[in-house]
């Protein structure tokens, strides 16, 4: 059984529909990339399966381990192991990062039915993070994203990840605006957490976040809707050949 | 995704009450309603006051007279009728003003302790020295003796005008004069009790004052007087705060404020405010006049204001700080909130008079619901004032889409020396940053205020440690459930 299966999902943004009956299956253990134009709704399908408001999802449906996804607030999402690292991760003045991390892993260690861990517990388990990560200790007293450089948001959004431990993890565009070492150090991060009972999607505009992180699956998204699916071997002739091809492709059939 | 199953929870903690609204049961002497000099005989006689006193009101209330109500904040107010208020209520003593704790009244120790303040010495709060203000008399000052010894004075307005009329004669008016404006005015003619602190040359008082400011009957207002004199290199820590039962009419609270702090002594003065802010509709609550102002006298000395408003239904408020003397400071830190129909139109000015003087102005204002927030500000350097410096930041949060923020800053800089710095933002809560903590897993309520708390930190942390705690619950209280 899929860990995450999406059936003709329709979602409008406003006036505008952005998904027009998407289908994707996501086993665990898997790694899916999609790929595709500006536009084409790939962020939109991210922010939708994490929850965010402004989306009216018109038809279609999505399950998560056998629950319906849609029906359950974002904080539930998270709770049940669905984690967003973000495109654009915003900043919180005053908000600790360390806090604020403590405060999901507790909500979330709670519904799994596991105790908190205390202050000492916490800290050692982010500073063997940190590491992994190559972060250095004054990231543990900013306040969140304040302040931080593009690669340090990114970073940081995959030390959550790493804290938390999410069974499926979405990617959106996690690679844009790092740099070679930088994007070395979060697809170490990334790797470091797949297994056989988790999955990660991933949004990406480039084929070199997957010289790094190996996709099981490559999908190419536009107007909505996933026009072509393959292995590793589709992004890199994407990189060759752009999109259109596709799109004819898909326009014939 | 349009039903959200959130919406249910937050419309049961929107209608969270205000936690201090019950009324004591206490039988009151009370002056019927009206305004005129025979009123003002009344209130100085009760008070048993020197001739200074009495003539300093008469001069007020004739002045008062010649004046008109000012309209030029941005708010809204229900027209106010002087002479439907009552401007004297007491609790019935006993006998005569209580001597000691054991004399009080205990229906009054009671509310306080329903307002977890405890009068009793041998419940002290973590060591802090409180003067009890219940409507207008002063029911109680804990720590009197102690104090002394260190040779600060700490007591009730009324007291000190009768035990230390020279000092408060040489002091009152001197910052805020009797014909400052029509609410410092009419408090001025009218003013009931406060409190007096006095701490001489050299002492560094040995523990938190804090003052306990609680409206009781119906139909009165408030009119407390507070005056704090630090002389040479004195340092004093003072608190204020505030509640008053939940009333369908507007009360009025008219306070002043006189800091005056000499060569190289401080003075930090907190407010923690609360008084009721009216229902979700914006019917009753308190209208909160306040004309606090400090003068740093002296070479060196400071003065820090910070308040945290949360109450009142109106908030009209700008402490502010004279700087007269050089190389002196004055600070401003401050957390409005206006939630439901509340509004508030505060800030403060700095005057800098002296060389080399500082000032430095921290705005957090929060709106939500139907709540209009205005910070209004003025910093004025005047030719002399060499190398003065004023650097002021106004944050404004938005919470829902029905509510607003206004900054009305002022400048008037009249030395090219002077450096004059003004940041301001508005952000919004509710969408980015509030996805960004639950979709850590984080529910509503402690995401919204995990960023409050987070926005007012800087104020926060000016607040003596046991008000700050005080202060982050009231903040939680005051706005639960405003996002949706």
């Amino acid at each position: 059984m899929s860990m995450l299966k999406i059936d003709n999902l329709h979602v409008r943004a406003g006036d505008k529909q952005v998904l027009n009956g998407l289908n994707l299956e996501v086993a665990a253990g898997e790694v899916h990339a999609i790929m595709g134009p500006n536009g084409s709704g790939k962020s939109t399908l991210v922010q939708v399966l994490a929850g965010r408001e402004g989306y009216e999802v018109t038809a279609g449906s999505v399950s998560y381990n056998g629950r319906d996804l849609l029906a359950l607030p974002p904080e539930e999402r998270a709770r049940e192991g669905v984690f967003l690292a973000f495109q654009y991760p915003v900043e919180i003045p005053g908000v600790n990062n360390v806090y604020l991390l403590k405060a999901g892993l507790n909500a979330v260690r709670t519904h799994r039915g596991l105790p908190e861990l205390d202050a000492f517990e916490f800290l050692a388990l982010v500073r063997e993070k940190m590491k992994l990560m190559h972060m250095d200790e004054s990231f543990l007293n900013r306040g969140v994203n304040e302040g931080f450089s593009g690669g340090e948001k990114k970073r940081n959004e995959i030390l959550q990840m790493a804290v938390l431990e999410p069974t499926l993890s979405l990617l959106d565009e996690t690679d844009s605006g790092l740099d070679i070492d930088a994007l070395r150090v979060v697809a170490n991060g990334v790797n470091g957490l797949r297994r056989a009972d988790r999955a990660i999607v991933m949004v990406t505009h480039y084929q070199r976040l997957l010289d790094y992180i190996e996709p099981d699956r490559v999908h190419v998204l536009s107007g909505g809707r996933i026009l072509k699916s393959g292995d590793k071997a589709l992004a890199l002739e994407l990189e060759k050949r752009g999109y259109d091809w596709v799109r004819q492709e898909a326009a014939v059939a | 995704m349009s039903s959200n199953p959130r919406d249910e929870s937050l419309e049961a903690l929107v209608g969270q009450k205000y936690r201090h609204g019950f009324v004591t049961d206490i039988e009151a002497d009370t002056v019927p309603p009206g305004l005129n000099e025979d009123v003002i005989r009344l209130i100085s006689r009760k008070k048993g006051e020197p001739y200074f006193s009495f003539d300093w009101r008469l001069k007020s209330y004739r002045h008062w007279l010649t004046m008109r109500e000012p309209h030029w904040a941005h708010l809204r107010i229900t027209p106010i009728d002087y002479q439907a208020i009552s401007y004297y209520s007491a609790p019935k003593a006993r006998d005569d003003a209580p001597k000691s704790l054991d004399e009080v009244d205990p229906k009054l120790l009671e509310t306080y302790d329903k307002l977890g303040i405890p009068l009793h010495e041998r419940a002290k709060l973590a060591g802090v020295a409180v003067d009890a203000v219940f409507d207008s008399v002063s029911v109680a000052t804990t720590f009197k003796e102690r104090l002394a010894k260190a040779g600060v004075i700490f007591c009730s307005f009324s007291e000190a005008v009768q035990k230390h009329p020279a000092l408060v004669e040489q002091y009152l008016g001197s910052v805020v004069p009797y014909t400052d404006n029509y609410f410092a005015t009419l408090n001025s003619a009218v003013f009931t009790d406060g409190s007096f602190v006095f701490v001489p040359k050299g002492v560094r008082c040995p523990m938190e004052l804090s003052t306990y400011f609680r409206i009781n009957a119906a139909k009165t207002g408030q009119f407390e007087r507070t005056l704090i004199v630090a002389e040479e290199g004195a340092y004093v820590s003072y608190l204020e705060g505030c509640t008053a039962p939940m009333r369908d009419e507007n009360q009025l609270h008219a306070a002043v404020v006189e800091l005056v702090a000499l060569e190289n002594a401080q003075i930090k003065y907190s407010t923690v405010q609360n008084w009721y802010p009216g229902d979700e509709s914006g019917k009753g609550g308190i209208y909160n006049f306040v004309t606090k102002r400090g003068e740093c006298r002296g070479a060196s000395s400071r003065i820090s204001w910070t308040q945290v408003e949360t109450g009142s239904a109106i908030t009209w408020k700008y402490p502010s700080c004279i700087l007269t003397g050089d190389n002196s400071v004055g600070e401003f830190y401050s957390v409005a909130v206006a939630n439901n129909y509340q509004q508030a139109d505060t800030g403060t000015k700095m005057i800098h008079i002296g060389r080399n003087t500082r000032s430095t102005i921290v705005s957090k204002g929060i709106s939500a619901g139907h709540g209009q927030n205005s910070y209004r500000g003025l910093v004025k350097v005047l030719p002399n004032a060499i190398n003065a410096r004023n650097f002021t930041q106004c944050d404004s949060l938005l919470m829902g889409d029905q509510c607003g923020a206004h900054t009305f800053p002022y400048m008037e800089v009249r030395t090219p020396t002077a450096s004059v710095e003004h940041e301001a933002t508005t952000s919004k809560i509710g969408d980015d940053q509030l996805f960004y903590c639950l979709s850590r897993g984080i529910s509503e309520e402690d995401a919204v205020n995990m960023i409050v708390n987070g926005f007012c930190k800087v104020v926060f942390k000016e607040l003596p440690m046991e008000f700050a705690v005080e202060a982050q619950n009231l903040l939680a209280v005051s706005l639960e459930g405003s996002v949706g």
